[in-house]
């Protein structure tokens, strides 16, 4: 008994103090007021004052203040916006070689797969700093267009939004392609056999057939997608220009450049309950594909 | 027998092209002689040169591989434990607290994780540096070993474990005798995961590292701010060697380990 | 109604069908029956319009098919795994097919719930494929694919994922349907029994070719070849060498030391020719005393006795080596029963109980 009680322990405590003890600071700091001190922010917990003044002395501020700032509602829909855009355009990439992988001769499949984790592995930093070279007003997107006559012109691409979606479907791919190709791949043939032969066409067979069927795969693919996106930072700060406003990127500055450690809290709480909606959502596709395959 | 259709043929091209042209472009301007970026002036290494002179580079390089290895250790084994607890734990006060702490990480994004964590190390007066960076990366790559290894555990068969007791094993030694040997490569691809991730992350590691402790993204990241270099090019494209190097060595085996057990299924059959 | 004109069919070297020519009239169940790979199922498949044959053509009602796609022939299939749409419910599963024809909604809803009650499935017209069991799966499949009141209609292995007991409710109830509807049933199977129960005709194929092709008593009773007599149910095979005795009559010299055996035969034998005698078990009657008066008499020993509950079968062993199998329905208690191991036996049979066969 004493085995499975350290067993259980040691993991949980571990995530006690290092998951859920640092959310309620944060939450706590959220109410708090911004100070030149260090750390910058007031109160501190004091034991001879007690719980209630402490408590008393909290207040929703910097909530409030959000709300005023539009830099930060808009942040907030710009980062909406960004991210279903992205998980948009994801999805009309994806989906086809998802597809393609799961059309493709048994043999190879093992080795698509492969292809389409390996750049997984690899430095997310490096994917996105891969594309600067790229898109830059110099880059070889606008040398090879240049060269080739389509413009006259070289296109301002980097540091804008564009490049913001391009870096998000080049670093997010695989995660669109992974589900929908497992929800493609069980699929029987002989359904889409089953749709022609009761009079359906290749294409509304797979409208009615192949699209319902891989729905859950589409719908992890795109939250998988989605979720992270919204708290993306390194993308928008590296191929984003100064007008790509994400949310993760202005809780960086806020914190960094700012050093409003309240305001900074404040912003993460809010992004954590918008995050909630999409997570509950995708936890409940995921616990229903469950049952299906049971 | 069955050929591809040119719709299937062409997406998948394009696909795959789009996802290594980048990497490829970088990698040949690795070996560009000009300084300018985007203009070939001739093969050369001399960038790779530089970069072994670079301390900084070096000294961040250490910090980051000292950081991944520990980091991706505990993680491993805190989250097999976990994951030991999750599959076969059966009921426990705070269950759902448990199994919600261990899948919040995998969602939650960088920039809250490493605040949070920054906080509370200021809180608790922790000096920022390599020991804050590994507490900080553990942490949220356990949850990912957890699920992988939970992943493997839910599949496994119960009757293994039961027939070891029944032959006289403590639970301890069923564990390590039988548990352990079957769901290793479980265990194994949660480590190369926990290890790549910690390896990969900016954000939190620029939450909890201090002055101290610099990481290898984060003097990327620095160093990539100010526009495209071929230092960074180089860099990049030994980081990339190594890990398709790893990754092709490691699915290389693991096809060897599958054909010798087919074969060996397959003449078990003939017998 | 339809023709195989010398169709082949190769998928890369391998000949799955062979020049084959074969024709089916309307109205008949037709089965198509062999060992897996023999080509029944790619003949079925060409039908439906999945594949086309590399050479040769088909005919339905006179029509060349070839060019027609899956989706615009008046053929129906049920497939092996049922291939019910798990997204759907078993009632939009039967509509799937009427609505790509664009049939108003009234008579849609009015046409399925035809087919529910054909099938004895209104009570589950709502539930998804998942909620039912096997049986009704496969009722929900044949539902689907008469909805649209095929001329022709395919069906896979239909019944191969049901259980023995459930399978011979099945097959009856298939034989009912398919006289109610009028319409042609072609059924691929591997089971002999089941296309005896339900065919009006069966082919039997080996190797992308029909073997023989005739209703199931004539299969059973006068195959035309020894694989044939050897796929369906248990048989004897003797080998000897045929002299003519009379008219349609042969005496047989098979093994050394034995008396020849005498032999009707429509068929034909040249003075000399080898030859195989096929028995069924169930016409060599065992006696414990020499029976007077029977066309061919052998003497042997019991080696093994199968019982099977109504019959026993018996494998006797003759001095020359050879074992003879012989059935007998077991009429009395096992206990009464007039002999056991190692007992000798008498086996006799008639003239005509037995068909011989080129070699």
């Amino acid at each position: 008994m004493m085995r499975r009680f350290t067993l259980i322990a040691i993991p949980y405590l571990w995530l006690l103090a290092l998951f859920l003890v640092p959310f309620v600071i944060v939450f706590k700091i959220s109410l708090s007021d911004v100070a030149l001190a260090r750390p910058p922010y007031t109160p501190h917990f004091d034991w001879a004052t007690g719980i209630w003044a402490f408590l008393s002395e909290l207040d929703f501020e910097n909530f409030v203040f959000l709300t005023q700032d539009d830099l930060y509602w808009k942040a907030y829909l710009s980062s909406l916006k960004i991210a279903a855009i992205s998980t948009l355009l994801t999805l009309l990439v994806g989906y086809p070689m998802a597809y393609a992988m799961a059309r493709a001769p048994q043999e190879w499949r093992a080795t698509l797969m492969m292809l389409v984790i390996l750049p997984f592995w690899t430095s997310f930093l490096i994917r996105v700093y891969a594309w600067m070279g790229i898109l830059s007003n110099e880059g070889f997107l606008n040398q090879f267009l240049l060269w080739t006559g389509v413009i006259s012109e070289p296109l301002t691409i980097l540091n804008t939004n564009t490049a913001v979606y391009i870096g998000i479907v080049y670093t997010y791919l695989p995660f669109m392609i992974l589900p929908i190709y497992a929800a493609l791949e069980r699929l029987d043939e002989s359904l889409i056999e089953a749709a022609e032969d009761l009079g359906c066409s290749r294409l509304s067979a797979f409208w009615l057939v192949t699209i319902p069927l891989s729905k859950t795969g589409i719908i992890a693919g795109c939250f998988l997608v989605f979720i992270p996106v919204l708290g993306e930072f390194v993308i928008p700060s590296l191929l984003g220009g100064s007008d790509t406003l994400m949310i993760g990127k202005v809780l960086w500055e806020e914190f960094f450049s700012n050093r409003d450690w309240p305001v900074a809290s404040a912003v993460a709480v809010v992004l954590l309950l918008l995050l909630i909606i999409p997570i509950v959502l995708f936890q409940r596709n995921q616990q229903k594909q469950q049952e299906a395959e049971q | 027998m069955k050929r591809m259709s040119w719709f299937n043929t062409v997406s998948l091209t394009l696909g795959f092209a789009f996802l290594y042209v980048p990497m490829l472009i970088l990698v040949i301007y690795s070996f560009n002689e000009s300084k300018l970026v985007t203009v070939w002036a001739g093969f050369s290494t001399k960038w790779y040169g530089e970069l072994m002179q670079n301390e900084a580079f070096l000294s961040a390089a250490w910090v980051t591989i000292k950081v991944a290895v520990i980091s991706s250790t505990i993680a491993t084994v805190l989250g097999t434990m976990a994951a030991y607890v999750l599959v076969r734990g059966g009921r426990f006060m705070g269950r759902t607290l448990f199994s919600g702490m261990i899948y919040a990480p995998l969602v939650m994004p960088e920039v809250i994780t490493g605040l949070s964590l920054l906080l509370l190390f200021i809180g608790i007066g922790l000096d920022r540096g390599v020991l804050t960076i590994v507490l900080a990366h553990t942490t949220f790559s356990m949850c990912y070993v957890s699920v992988v290894v939970s992943s493997r555990l839910v599949t496994f068969d119960r009757s293994l474990e039961e027939a070891a007791l029944d032959l006289g094993c403590s639970p301890s030694e069923a564990f390590r005798l039988v548990t352990l040997p079957i769901i290793a490569p479980a265990v194994i691809s949660g480590w190369l995961l926990a290890f790549t991730l910690s390896l990969d992350d900016l954000v939190i590691a620029s939450f909890t590292s201090g002055p101290a402790a610099t990481t290898l993204p984060i003097k990327i990241y620095s160093a990539v701010r100010l526009g495209v270099s071929p230092e960074i090019n180089a860099l990049s494209t030994l980081m990339i060697a190594i890990v398709t190097i790893g990754v092709l060595t490691a699915s290389l085996v693991n096809k060897r380990q599958i054909v010798r057990q087919q074969r060996e299924e397959k003449e078990a059959g003939r017998n | 109604m339809i023709q195989f004109q010398n169709v082949t069919k190769r998928f890369g070297d391998f000949t799955a069908i062979d020049d084959l020519t074969i024709g089916i009239y309307e109205k008949e169940f037709f089965a198509l029956l062999g060992p897996s790979g023999c080509g029944k199922t790619t003949m079925m498949r060409m039908l439906a319009g999945f594949e086309t044959p590399t050479e040769g053509s088909i005919y339905l009602a006179g029509q060349d098919m070839a060019p027609v796609p899956p989706n615009k022939r008046a053929t129906n299939m049920m497939f092996q795994s049922y291939a019910l749409f798990p997204h759907l419910s078993i009632w939009e599963n039967i509509a799937f097919g009427l609505k790509r024809e664009g049939m108003a909604k009234p008579q849609i809803s009015d046409r399925v719930n035809e087919m529910l009650r054909l099938t004895r499935l209104e009570k589950f017209a709502s539930r998804k494929p998942h909620q039912i069991s096997g049986g009704q799966r496969q009722r929900v499949a044949l539902a689907r694919s008469l909805a649209k009141k095929p001329k022709l209609l395919l069906l896979d292995e239909p019944l191969g994922a049901l259980d023995k007991k459930l399978r011979q409710d099945t097959q009856f109830e298939l034989m009912d349907i398919q006289e109610k509807t009028g319409t042609t049933f072609v059924i691929v199977t591997h089971d002999q029994e089941e296309a005896m129960t339900v065919a009006s005709r069966v082919a039997v194929m080996d190797n992308g070719r029909i073997i023989q092709v005739a209703t199931p008593d004539r299969i059973y009773e006068t195959p035309n070849s020894v694989y044939v007599a050897d796929f369906i149910g248990e048989v004897n095979i003797i080998d000897g060498i045929a002299t003519p005795n009379g008219e349609e009559s042969y005496s047989v010299a098979w093994k050394d030391g034995q008396a020849p055996l005498n032999v009707k035969s429509p068929s034909s034998f040249s003075d000399g020719q080898s030859c195989h005698l096929a028995i069924r078990p169930e016409k060599v009657t065992i006696n414990a005393e020499k029976p007077t008066g029977a066309d061919n008499v052998v003497e042997g020993k019991i080696l093994d006795i199968a019982y099977l509950g109504n019959l026993s079968t018996y494998h006797v062993e003759l001095p020359s080596g050879a074992v003879i199998k012989a059935q007998s329905a077991n009429t009395r208690r096992i206990s009464r029963r007039a002999f056991t191991w190692e007992d000798t036996v008498w086996l006799s049979w008639t003239a005509t109980a037995g068909v011989l066969l080129a070699a």
